[in-house]
């Protein structure tokens, strides 16, 4: 069947398979693989992207179910040339080592940070209690996504 | 070694991070091939069984389905997973009469997508007759247990020992004793296992394999001549990769499937994991069961230790079931232990095949001995953290062997658990318990100590390839035998190349993982990647720099002791006379122009050999944590870890505390929540993230974390490796703050994962 999702500002229409997960539909039909998958029990969150400026994890939906609605996904963070500030954060604070988790927790960390404003730690260690890294420990996530709420409300 | 004006030991941020954090890093199931199948795996739903019949009509007949290979025509031999293994215990690449685990394979279905594979494997019918399955070591090493092998005659696949017969308790006041659970342990890399192959390439009848691995060079040893290919008709290539922790260095029969199948179809084929596959196929670790003494004096020092562990195997033995080789090199430890007396035997078990995972044999070694210092401590009535400075061997900068036979290179032992009892507070955190405890608090506060050394680049993997060349644009490229997966070398290397060379690193190209590029290589695993290829690579960029100083004192016309680097690092110049100079790129192309070469010289402006470091070095240190048990349900909390690590000279601190920060959350997680376990049927009850416990930012504190520096004499660059050391270190140090919160209660140990039912059932028994 068919399905039109905006995609990063862009629509995006295929045919697939009504089984079809929005995770496959970005990576296999738009051709977005910075959208990862870990996992296939929903627990990972590596697949995390927004649907209508919320964070979704996208193996929890079927691609049908985001017919007619935006999506954004990692490639659609930037600005040409420059990072979010999310993404500046990540590297700044070495929060990314192997990087397979990094996509989904940034854009994990963007929707605790709309929610949230000025986190606390706390407030970021379980806002990103769904998004499992096994690189880094945390540490310097959690040290990325309060930078990024500090430099936020400057 | 943060000279004045250098960037060594500087926190230079990673040139990897612009590509991932866009997500534009292209890992292997990001790879695309026209044509590509898909290859799934039919697996065993039984732990142990013999296989009556497979029917494989049905899949065969199912859309998209271009092969169905079962044992009787996938024409591949058995499977050595690794060569100090009897024969005997091969795996049949495809299950052939028996199945050994659930998990092993009895059939792969390839076809044009991976949904339309599922799909037919699950059409695929097995019938058993169902066996006894064991998969507890002790239980496997029973009289009268069911044989994995039967033809080999027992499950025993490895022993060791060290002085049985010795005796290590003479003199003692008290003879501390544990019997404790290393348990098993799932690697978890977040992104799974996987493999495209593609035939064709590099050469007609060859095979490219793009994989999620980390000894690439070690896998096309292994895969080339298993599929019958010459070595240059298989390339062996990693993008990049999602996280390995060492079972990504093990050589898994999937990839030969799925090489197998894309040289069969003529077509690319691809095996993407699934995290459930994941869970029983990616080899586990750890599965120790110890028994242990320790022998102790009035006064704190030690006469010694007695060990015996039972380690499990899994099915189909591979690197882990030698890993009690390892926990008998380090039972030494930091300490002046007079005696040593250890034996190990590992055992066949009907569940996932033991690989190496994060420290790999070390962690099971400095779990046993610093447990049994705690209770030792206890039971003389000293303080733990006492206790070890007064058995600390005396610091040391020449090598030294142990009782055990290993190598140590330097160390100060005191030097970290001093500094890492100042940082932690340790006098006011024991105030704060004795007042707790005086109080009747029910938030008991548990304060653990660990002290630790291990072994890096070990068994034999102190020699790596490097090379440096210079292009005739004034770039450089380093060529390196590891392969990365999440480590930053192509930071840290051209930190080097740059510091040597004075080349900007961003004209710095960095090659690694592929074997059509770089001639050999061991790959990244061990902790072993900066201390070998990160020093051949210092030799190289030095052996480089001396050739272009000889080649600009020759086309210069000034003596070569007058040659020096450019301020701006743009090329090499005549002392004070910055007009007389030659650019990197002029050096390179005249390198190439025998014309301008002083005689003797060969052409190229490049070096490349391989680094020999004589032995492995032994990194050290020593951590403190600080955890909340709650008295009423049992429930731990980590509340600080405080972990001094010292891995000799730093390059790059801001990638030494990743590796900390990243190991002492696995090392936690060991401790406190993970666990592979299975049923009584050997139906494993973890085998996904929903039910196996890896620790999310919820669970864990941020950490305190700091760094000696004791230079090992191995390397140029004084380095060792820090990619296991906060695993070690942390795992024991955490156990023992749970078992110190519940020691006045009478509570003489917990087993590891201390999970809230296990503290709580201790609780009560006590």
């Amino acid at each position: 069947m068919k399905v039109t999702v905006e995609v990063n500002g862009t629509s995006q229409s295929h045919d697939v398979e009504p089984r079809t997960l929005l995770v496959h539909f970005l990576r296999e039909h738009c051709g977005l693989t910075g959208t990862n998958i870990g996992c296939d029990t929903s627990s990972c969150g590596a697949c995390t992207i927004h649907v209508n400026g919320e964070s979704v994890k996208s193996c929890t939906m079927l691609a049908v179910q985001a017919d007619g609605q935006q999506v954004t996904t990692i490639e659609g963070l930037a600005k040409g040339d420059e990072l979010h500030p999310m993404q500046q954060a990540f590297h700044e604070n070495h929060a990314l080592q192997c990087g397979y988790c990094t996509p989904g927790m940034i854009m994990a960390a963007c929707s605790l940070l709309d929610e949230i404003p000025n986190p606390t730690e706390q407030d970021v260690r379980l806002g990103l209690e769904g998004n499992l890294c096994r690189c880094t420990g945390y540490h310097n996530i959690v040290k990325a996504v309060l930078a990024a709420a500090e430099g936020a409300g400057k | 070694m943060a000279a004045s004006g250098s960037i060594l030991g500087n926190s230079v941020l990673r040139r990897e991070d612009p590509d991932l954090v866009r997500g534009a890093g292209k890992y292997f199931d990001d790879l695309r091939f026209d044509g590509m199948l898909h290859v799934h795996f039919v697996r065993s739903t039984v732990a142990h069984g013999t296989i009556t019949s497979i029917d494989t009509s049905d899949a065969a007949a199912m859309p998209g389905v271009r092969a169905v290979y079962t044992h009787e025509n996938i024409d591949l031999a058995d499977f050595q997973a690794f060569p100090m293994m009897p024969a005997v215990l091969n795996r049949p690449t495809l299950a052939r009469d028996r199945v050994r685990f659930v998990g092993d394979i009895v059939a792969a279905i390839v076809a044009e997508t991976k949904a339309q594979a599922v799909d037919a494997a699950e059409a695929v019918v097995v019938d058993y007759d169902i066996l006894p399955a064991v998969t507890n070591p002790v239980d496997a090493l029973a009289p009268g247990a069911p044989l994995l092998f039967p033809e080999h005659g027992s499950n025993v696949c490895f022993a060791t020992e060290l002085a049985p017969d010795s005796d290590p308790f003479v003199g003692a006041d008290a003879v501390a004793k544990v019997h404790m659970v290393s348990q098993r342990l799932a690697g978890v890399p977040m992104e799974n296992n996987g493999i495209v192959c593609v035939p064709g390439e590099p050469a007609a009848g060859g095979l490219t394999a793009w994989v999620s691995h980390q000894t690439p060079h070690g896998l096309h040893g292994a895969m080339a001549p298993f599929l019958g290919l010459d070595p240059e008709g298989l390339r062996v290539v990693c993008p990049w990769v999602g996280g390995g922790f060492g079972p990504k260095a093990a050589n898994y029969v999937e990839y030969m499937v799925a090489g197998k199948a894309a040289l069969d179809l003529g077509v690319p084929v691809k095996w993407t994991e699934t995290r459930s596959e994941d869970m029983v196929s990616l080899v586990h670790g750890r599965d120790f069961v110890v028994d242990a003494e320790l022998g102790i004096r009035k006064d704190g020092t030690f006469t010694g230790l007695k060990t015996r562990v039972t380690a499990a195997a899994g099915a189909y033995p591979a690197i882990g079931a030698i890993l009690p080789m390892l926990t008998q090199l380090l039972s030494q430890a930091v300490y002046d232990i007079p005696v040593i007396n250890y034996q190990a035997t590992t055992a066949l078990t009907n569940n996932t095949t033991i690989g190496a995972y994060r420290g790999a044999g070390r962690p099971e070694a400095t779990q046993i001995i610093e447990r049994l210092i705690d209770i030792a401590a206890h039971e003389v009535g000293l303080d733990p953290v006492d206790v070890r400075m007064t058995n600390f061997i005396k610091p040391f900068s020449e090598p030294m062997t142990t009782l055990t036979g290993a190598n140590y290179d330097s160390g100060n032992y005191a030097l970290p658990m001093v500094e890492v009892r100042k940082l932690a507070g340790y006098d006011a955190l024991r105030a704060e318990q004795a007042r707790r405890r005086a109080a009747g608090d029910t938030k008991l506060l548990g304060i653990g100590s660990s002290a630790y050394v291990e072994v890096t680049a070990p068994v034999g993997l102190h020699s790596e390839y490097g090379k440096v060349e210079i292009h005739d644009d004034g770039s450089a490229t380093m060529y390196v035998g590891t392969s990365v997966h999440g480590q930053g070398h192509a930071t840290a290397f051209s930190m080097i190349a740059s510091e040597i060379l004075g080349i900007p690193m961003d004209k710095i190209h960095f090659v690694n993982s592929d074997t059509s590029t770089v001639p050999q290589g061991a790959g990244t695993l061990g902790s072993r990647s900066l201390q070998t290829a990160g020093s051949a690579i210092h030799v190289a960029s030095t052996e480089v720099l001396a050739k272009a100083r000889q080649l600009a004192a020759h086309l210069l016309e000034a003596d070569v002791d007058d040659v020096v680097r450019t301020d701006d690092g743009a090329g090499l110049q005549v002392a004070g006379v910055p007009a007389r100079m030659l650019s990197w790129g002029e050096l390179a192309t005249a390198a190439n122009d025998t014309g301008k070469l002083p005689e003797g010289m060969e052409a190229g402006l490049a070096h490349e050999l391989v680094f020999n470091g004589g032995d492995s070095t032994y990194p050290f240190g020593a951590h403190i944590a600080v955890v909340e048990v709650d008295r009423e349900t049992g429930k731990v909390t980590l509340l600080r870890h405080v972990a001094v690590d010292d891995c000799g000279r730093i390059l790059n601190p801001m990638l030494v505390n990743g590796q900390q920060h990243g190991g002492i959350a696995q090392g936690a997680a060991q401790a406190l929540y993970e666990w592979v376990q299975y049923d009584d049927d050997g139906n494993p009850v973890t085998a996904n993230l929903m039910d196996y416990a890896i620790p999310s930012a919820a669970e864990l504190p941020s950490f305190e974390i700091a760094n000696t520096e004791t230079p090992s004499p191995r390397n140029p660059l004084g380095a060792k490796g820090i990619g296991e050391s906060g695993t070690i270190g942390s795992t024991p140090a955490i156990h023992n703050a749970v078992c110190d919160a519940l020691v006045h209660l009478g509570v003489h140990h917990v087993d590891m994962p201390c999970t809230a039912q296990r503290v709580w059932e201790a609780l009560q028994s006590a």
